[in-house]
């Protein structure tokens, strides 16, 4: 069976510092994937090695079949990505933005030309197809953002906090993308700190302190746990790490902002 | 005057956007007040306005009995306020940006340590660190910190909880909570829909417009239309299904439910909520279930907001 994700043991030091410890788990193909954890918890590191950006300090990983050591070129091929502060090129319109994604991505002129008509459709943006993506309002620009982060048509897609700040509508209209996108077979890895988005998901894990605490589909976790919503059994997981081993926070610029692009 | 906050009818424009249209609201001393809305929505413009760091293209503010405009400097010394991007001196240490904005408002953090203590306690561990290495959270706590340091009468924060985990923005919370019970008046806006119900009072605002403002359980109450949860575990095919349903308002997903609202207000909510088990059960549903449940906050605003690009 064909897993997007197979990570066994990964693991990742900084000097003395363990932020990634040993974790392992799966991402089976066409499978909305949570991926939670608190500030620090080593979620961002986690996700470098896997789209090929960090080498790991040990353990394995292959990630759309391709080795995280040796393939990171090829894994930056087969996966999308998105995160809430690296999205589309703002001074690009939505066409030029799928012209220039589909050109790092080796999509022929005809491809190219075949989605953008598509990707706008879908999303109701023909009329705004030409102007400067910074006019849009921000839950379109993020849906954008997803559909070009699909546009090469990868096996999964990396999503970092996709909804951060988006209204409610517009975060539940993502959420449907979301679901056809993994409808059509595509794997996604998603985190988020709206705690009503984990419930989503087809099986997330929560990580504290470099481990995955809780590996599993969000009712099982509720059940297995005693806790009436993913939020309260996130805050009981996490507590102890964030409150009282504040020793353990990531290396500076770690673990915000150096998330880069696909390209 | 009893009012910490009393805004009417403020407007500003930037280009073509309608950062604020027609704003009007009051904020009793003592209240922990939030601004609950998306990004975009005019929550900063406002908070900039309200501390005298904007002025509006028309409308009036007073805060602290205060015109924001005319008495901008006696404001300043009087008002706490906390950014919504990170604004300490990443270079400077956990201690030095105490140091450095209590003696902006002329006084040190030795002196001041008493009220600050709850919070300090919190990051003194790392009192050592540069600001920038700290975690979202343990920033928060700094720039509440700095923001307290000079003993304001009224403190605005503007999205303190954006971007920090679940746990976190819990503790910030609590501590909100703490210095409203010290008598403070707090002022607070978030995209969290959820944190409202830890206000006194929220206003919703989307598109530069309040459109609603009461108490937390006011403002679920209000929603107008009867409501149900509905869980099934063929999830995604369920809401699609739903949306067909002859009387049905709208659908959305809410956690691990379905909310649906119906059109009609006259009819029993059990006769309702027995058709929506008939309907799902025929469209092969067999392990649906349904229950009329309380509206929240976020429910209400989706109803009020209308269509988003409009």
């Amino acid at each position: 069976m064909n897993r997007a994700i197979e990570a066994n043991e990964l693991t990742r030091r900084f000097g003395a510092f363990t932020a990634v410890d040993r974790i392992s788990f799966d991402v089976r193909q066409g499978e909305v994937f949570g991926f939670l954890g608190a500030n620090g918890a080593g979620k961002t590191t986690a996700i470098r090695m896997l789209t090929g950006l960090l080498t790991p300090s040990g353990g394995s990983a292959r990630v759309a079949g391709h080795d995280v050591y040796t393939e990171g070129e090829k894994i930056k091929r087969s996966i999308g990505y998105m995160s809430q502060r690296f999205s589309l090129y703002e001074d690009l319109s939505p066409r030029e933005n799928i012209r220039l994604y589909g050109g790092i991505y080796d999509l022929t002129a005809p491809e190219i030309r075949e989605r953008t008509a598509a990707m706008l459709s879908r999303l109701g943006l023909e009329s705004v197809g030409s102007r400067p993506v910074r006019e849009l309002p921000v839950g379109w620009r993020q849906k954008l953002a997803f559909s070009v982060a699909l546009l090469h048509r990868p096996s999964i897609v990396f999503l970092d906090e996709p909804t951060s700040g988006v209204d409610p509508v517009t975060r539940r209209q993502f959420w449907e993308l979301i679901y056809e996108a993994a409808a059509r077979g595509t794997s996604v890895l998603v985190t988020t700190h709206y705690m009503d988005e984990a419930e989503y998901c087809d099986r997330l894990s929560i990580m504290v302190a470099g481990r995955i605490a809780a590996l599993g589909a969000p009712a099982e976790l509720k059940q297995q746990h005693g806790t009436s919503s993913i939020d309260d059994l996130f805050v009981r997981l996490a507590r102890p790490a964030v409150s009282e081993q504040p020793s353990r926070l990531a290396p500076p610029a770690q673990d915000k902002g150096e998330s880069k692009g696909p390209a | 005057m009893s009012s910490s906050v009393s805004a009417r009818s403020l407007r500003k424009q930037f280009g073509e956007t309608r950062a604020l249209d027609d704003v009007s609201f009051d904020v009793e001393a003592g209240e922990l007040f939030g601004f609950i809305g998306p990004d975009g929505g005019g929550k900063t413009t406002l908070f900039r306005i309200l501390v005298t760091l904007m002025t509006p293209d028309s409308g009036q503010a007073h805060v602290l009995g205060l015109d924001v405009v005319r008495d901008l400097w006696a404001l300043r010394r009087r008002v706490g306020y906390m950014p919504g991007r990170f604004s300490l001196y990443p270079d400077l240490s956990v201690d030095e940006n105490l140091r450095f904005f209590a003696s902006v408002f002329g006084t040190t953090p030795e002196r001041e340590h008493e009220h600050i203590a709850p919070i300090y306690d919190q990051i003194a561990p790392f009192r050592e660190r540069r600001a920038a290495a700290l975690s979202g959270g343990m920033k928060q706590k700094l720039a509440l910190c700095c923001a307290l340091v000079h003993r304001p009468e009224i403190l605005f924060l503007d999205e303190p909880t954006t971007g920090i985990d679940a746990v976190s923005r819990r503790e910030l919370w609590d501590l909100l909570g703490r210095l409203r019970e010290q008598g403070m008046t707090v002022v607070v806006s978030t995209p969290y829909m959820d944190e409202a119900n830890r206000c006194d009072r929220v206003a919703l605002i989307q598109s530069g417009r309040v459109i609603a403002l009461d108490t937390p359980a006011a403002v679920a109450a209000s929603l107008g239309h009867p409501l149900f949860a509905v869980r099934a575990s063929a999830r995604h095919a369920a809401l699609n299904a739903l949306r067909s349903f002859p009387h049905v308002h709208s659908v959305l997903p809410f956690g691990d439910v379905h909310h649906v609202t119906d059109v009609r207000r006259d009819v029993p909510v059990d006769v309702i909520a027995g058709e929506l088990r008939r309907y799902l059960a025929d469209a092969g549903f067999a392990d649906a279930e349904v229950a009329p449940t309380a509206p929240t906050v976020e429910d209400v605003f989706i109803e009020r907001m209308g269509s988003p690009y409009e």
